[in-house]
């Protein structure tokens, strides 16, 4: 959805107009020598095409001990599908199959295809191509180091996530049946199990850009706010202990970045402050 | 055979240098830039103390170079970080009661600090001017 309003209502408006594309720094701002990005290859369109799209993608081939660089695509919108998934579909089938990136549902389910498109973090499946600049900018997922292409390795923010022990611990002897919720119990995880793990909010974080060793990031945060919260959960001071630290929990400043680009809608940004309420109150 | 992977180190996929500035992390770093710029106004604080301290020609050299048109200049970025500051930790202090959370009011209230820090900017000046002239 493209909005041209002040007001973002919903992280999946695109908006139109923003000063700055991107902060007035140097491209090569703090980057180290095998991270620069190089002038890449035009790949040359058929000449045939009448509805042309053009696509400016990272790569990085770990075989050619070279520098990432940016290649530019023509895409036919004529045979291509309408998001930007398909484009890059379109681009493996019709003009480079080497190029690589993660995908599976098409369908904003599994979180596989999440990358920066014009300098937002978005599921490939879900932003229409036509919400996208011209020439559209695929980057991987921001900070992340880079496998191959638009594949970044997320054993680290994985291993995050392990470290909230995204599980239901209990202490009282294991009843007969379930344990029951209540229908209001159950209520309080909802806006914080739907999250698909796509790292889309902890990549577009700044404080995890700057501290991403050891601050835990939004998507491992709002995971352990759903555990906190969970009625059936019987660990809930450990999982405090575990977080309270000026690192993993603190080097959150509420800059939000993670609630505006979650494609779910989900709300990273206010787990956490519930998180930091709750530690605040069993200190008074 | 053929080696199976380079030498090269895993880049890091770029970060600051590709991602759109947002209303979010915008206000973000500009309520760290004027905490900052606040911190060097005390200094110069005390400084313009001391310079009243030590003597009217002292003094007046110092309210010379506050007069002048850079000096004016830096007074009026003071006092917009001063507001810009103010507003933005009030708004700090409401998102920490885990209040104005949806997308929708971290927007709304993230263009009211930036107007009333305008505004109160303007007031400022104005009061002061008025002062200067003696109404």
């Amino acid at each position: 959805m493209k909005t041209d309003a002040f007001i973002i209502a919903s992280s999946d408006q695109v908006p139109r107009r923003t000063l700055f594309k991107r902060f007035p720094i140097p491209r090569n701002f703090g980057v180290s020598s095998s991270s620069r990005i190089e002038r890449g290859k035009t790949w040359p369109a058929a000449t045939s095409l009448t509805r042309v799209k053009t696509f400016e993608i990272y790569r990085y081939d770990p075989d050619s001990n070279r520098n990432p660089r940016l290649d530019r695509f023509e895409v036919d919108l004529d045979t291509c599908g309408p998001m930007v998934l398909d484009a890059l579909i379109w681009i493996k089938n019709h003009v480079d199959p080497t190029l690589t990136f993660r995908r599976s549902c098409r369908e904003g389910v599994c979180g596989s295809c999440a990358m920066n498109i014009d300098g937002g973090n978005w599921l490939a499946c879900t932003r229409f191509i036509e919400e996208t600049q011209a020439p559209a900018r695929i980057y991987p997922l921001a900070n992340m180091k880079i496998i191959k292409d638009l594949v970044p390795d997320l054993t680290h923010v994985l291993a995050q996530y392990e470290m909230i022990e995204p599980w239901l611990q209990t202490k009282t002897p294991a009843p007969e049946r379930e344990r029951l919720q209540t229908p209001e119990d159950r209520a309080a995880l909802d806006g914080y199990y739907e999250c698909i793990l796509c790292f889309c909010c902890t990549s577009g974080c700044p404080s995890h850009w700057w501290n991403g060793d050891r601050f835990l990031g939004p998507a491992a945060l709002l995971q352990a706010w759903r555990w906190l919260t969970d009625s059936r959960d019987e660990a809930t001071g450990e999982r405090l202990d575990n977080l309270e630290d000026p690192f993993r929990l603190y080097r959150c400043h509420t800059i939000l970045n993670c609630t505006r680009t979650c494609p779910k809608g989900l709300n990273p940004g206010k787990a956490i402050a519930e998180i930091k309420k709750v530690i605040a109150e069993r200190q008074s | 055979m053929k080696r199976l992977s380079s030498t090269h180190a895993r880049p890091l996929s770029p970060n600051i240098q590709i991602y759109r500035p947002q209303l979010t992390s915008v206000l973000s770093i500009a309520n760290r830039i004027s905490g900052v710029a606040l911190g060097l106004c005390a200094i110069a604080l005390v400084v313009w103390l001391a310079a009243a301290a030590n003597g009217p020609e002292t003094y007046s050299r110092y309210q010379k170079i506050l007069g002048s048109w850079p000096g004016q200049i830096l007074l009026l970025a003071a006092t917009f970080s001063f507001f810009l500051h103010l507003s933005g930790g009030i708004r700090h202090l409401v998102w920490d009661t885990v209040r104005g959370f949806e997308l929708r009011e971290i927007y709304i209230s993230g263009w009211i600090v930036i107007i009333i820090s305008i505004l109160l900017t303007f007031a400022t000046w104005l009061l002061s001017q008025m002062i200067g002239k003696g109404v």
